[in-house]
């Protein structure tokens, strides 16, 4: 795999919540398909039995204690004014899912 | 000038009521003022606000701890309450997010005294390695106003550099505090994974951002160091190593340590001046009683390719939050929920993020999870091997940090692998999550800046801090301003 049509550039921005323009959608296919190219390089690299490396911490669930923090880091309704949506009885209005 | 000075310097001559905060302040405000025309640094920046905190610090009369009074510039990704932060995006550009709570690491700056004068340009969410992909547009090189600065931090390393402020925050997630420090010549460090706090840092790729500062001097990094690295509850990755004294260790003598040159950053047709510059600064360690060792890092190659399939795939997570709901840009009259989310990420996002975003989206998806992202966590692990294996022989690990000095504005522009090519020397060691310090070595014919790269194991910032002010007490790179 090392090149992405128009037809999977379009499916891919719809799984990312992106709408393309045509345009954009022409130059994604040639610079993902670029960047793809160049990923494939891995490809040469002998990972059989090699262990995955999601984090360097060596730490393993990092639990935080179970406490109320009073007072809170910020408050409910200064983190509900940061919404560019109307605030009405302490919920966003976001649009409708079914339209 | 007074914003010349460093933390050390300003900290003793407040102390000793030579100048006050007040003062010291003015001066950063009045060099934004004289100089940020040209080199577009500085976003956002309220001189009132900045003077009364000044004022205040003055009052207390409390000039015992080094940071006390201290003016700096935060990279536009640290959430500070009251101050907008944008990420220098549009999304958050769009509504002018103003964060309601503080990030830790500005939180216990400022509990020390260090006074926030506002916000340095990045790229886009820190993705880019020029500060073009801002939505404020590119940062000038204070060396050269047809250059680049560097990024993603290239606002903060050009504001020290351009004396606009004592010290600044960067992040660096794949080279972004490193290499714009040795684009303008002043110092910055990497630290290990976890040793600072990342809560309120924005995040781009998760498992491997890094807060850290860029400076003046080596000795002013310790400092700024000591202020902000530590446990943090807030966020889970931070690690329980102590933390040491890093200004009491600074005057610790080289004698007896091991520094390797690895084979892998001196390629065949690389750039002679940066080769010559670091072959050089090899040697000034040697004078200080350092024995200069060869190294190799095998998987350096593979290193890029690693990144630009786990970074884009962690920046497709992170950046789902930005669906105008809570916060940021937001559109009229949607038809309804999933049309609203497309057209505010849509409009929201620059061409770099949505391209890291697609890629990283593809990468994951059903069907190629495990040939790429599945492979690159295996090639990371990998790369950590191979800095494990030379930290066996060597204590810290010299390179360059960038194969050439500060590129053109628009040099790369339409070729993202090119301009992904750039970070081929700084991204190794973020994947391993150890630490680097960046400091001036050199300049290139073209009086442009040079920058040596320190690389040390896990949590051996006190190593790398000692061997750095050694080199800088042998040398005056970092002591050359440029002319503005």
């Amino acid at each position: 795999m090392t090149s992405l049509n128009a037809d999977q550039v379009r499916h891919i921005a719809k799984l990312a919540r992106l709408r393309l323009t045509p345009d954009e959608v022409e130059k994604m296919s040639k610079e993902l398909s670029s960047i793809l190219k160049y990923v494939d390089t891995l490809s040469e690299v002998q990972t059989d039995g090699v262990a995955p490396t999601a984090q360097v911490t060596g730490q393993d669930t990092v639990l935080r204690d179970d406490v109320v923090l009073n007072p809170p880091l910020a408050s409910p309704d200064d983190l509900l004014a940061s919404s560019p949506l109307s605030i009405t009885s302490h919920q966003i209005t976001s649009p409708s899912a079914h339209g | 000038m007074l914003s010349s000075l460093t933390i050390s310097e300003a900290h003793k001559k407040m102390k000793a009521k030579e100048i006050s905060a007040e003062e010291l302040m003015r001066s950063c405000l009045e060099r934004i003022d004289a100089v940020d025309t040209k080199i577009n640094a500085v976003i956002w920046h309220d001189a009132e606000r900045a003077l009364q905190e000044a004022k205040k610090i003055d009052q207390k009369k409390s000039f015992d701890d080094p940071l006390a009074g201290i003016p700096f510039l935060t990279k536009d990704v640290y959430c500070e309450v009251g101050i907008p932060t944008t990420a220098c995006s549009n999304i958050l550009r769009n509504k002018n997010y103003v964060p309601p709570f503080e990030s830790t690491t500005t939180k216990r700056l400022k509990a020390r005294g260090a006074l926030s004068i506002g916000k340095v340009n990045t790229d886009e969410f820190t993705m880019g390695g020029s500060t073009e992909t801002s939505c404020y547009g590119v940062t000038k090189n204070p060396w050269d106003q047809t250059r680049v600065a560097g990024g993603s931090s290239g606002g903060s390393a050009a504001a020290v550099s351009a004396d606009e402020c004592i010290f600044s925050l960067g992040t660096d997630t794949g080279g972004s505090i490193r290499q714009p420090a040795s684009f303008c010549s002043c110092a910055g460090l990497r630290v290990t994974y976890g040793r600072t706090s990342r809560f309120g840092a924005m995040s781009m790729a998760s498992s491997l951002d890094t807060t850290g500062p860029l400076a003046k001097t080596v000795e002013d990094l310790a400092i700024i160091l000591q202020a902000i690295a530590g446990k943090d509850p807030l966020d889970a990755t931070t690690g329980d190593a102590p933390v040491p004294d890093y200004q009491a260790g600074l005057t610790k003598l080289l004698k007896g340590l091991r520094i390797g040159l690895p084979k892998e950053y001196f390629l065949p047709g690389m750039n002679k001046e940066v080769e010559a510059a670091i072959r050089e600064s090899a040697k000034v360690f040697q004078s200080l009683g350092a024995t200069i060792v060869d190294v190799s890092l095998p998987m350096t190659k593979y290193a890029v390719a690693t990144y630009y399939v786990l970074c884009p795939s962690e920046v497709s997570s992170n950046m789902a939050r930005y669906d105008g709901i809570r916060f940021g840009h937001t559109v009229e009259k949607p038809e309804n929920l999933i049309d609203y989310y497309e057209r505010v990420r849509s409009e929201g996002f620059g061409a770099e993020v949505k391209r890291r975003i697609m890629v990283g989206t593809f990468a994951l998806s059903a069907g190629y999870f495990d040939a790429y992202y599945r492979k690159a966590q295996q090639v990371r692990t990998l790369i950590c091997k191979d800095f494990n294996d030379a930290f066996t022989t060597v204590d810290l690990i010299l390179s360059p940090v960038a194969p050439n000095p500060a590129l053109k504005i628009g040099e790369h522009a339409g070729d993202p692998v090119a301009m992904y090519l750039e970070d081929v020397f700084t991204i190794p060691q973020a994947m391993a999550g150890i630490p680097a310090l960046s400091l001036p070595c050199g300049f290139s014919k073209d009086n442009l800046p040079i920058g040596l790269q320190l690389a040390g194991p896990q949590w051996s910032e006190e190593l790398l801090l000692r061997a750095g002010y050694a080199f800088e007490r042998e040398t005056e790179w970092h002591t050359k301003k440029p002319a503005l």
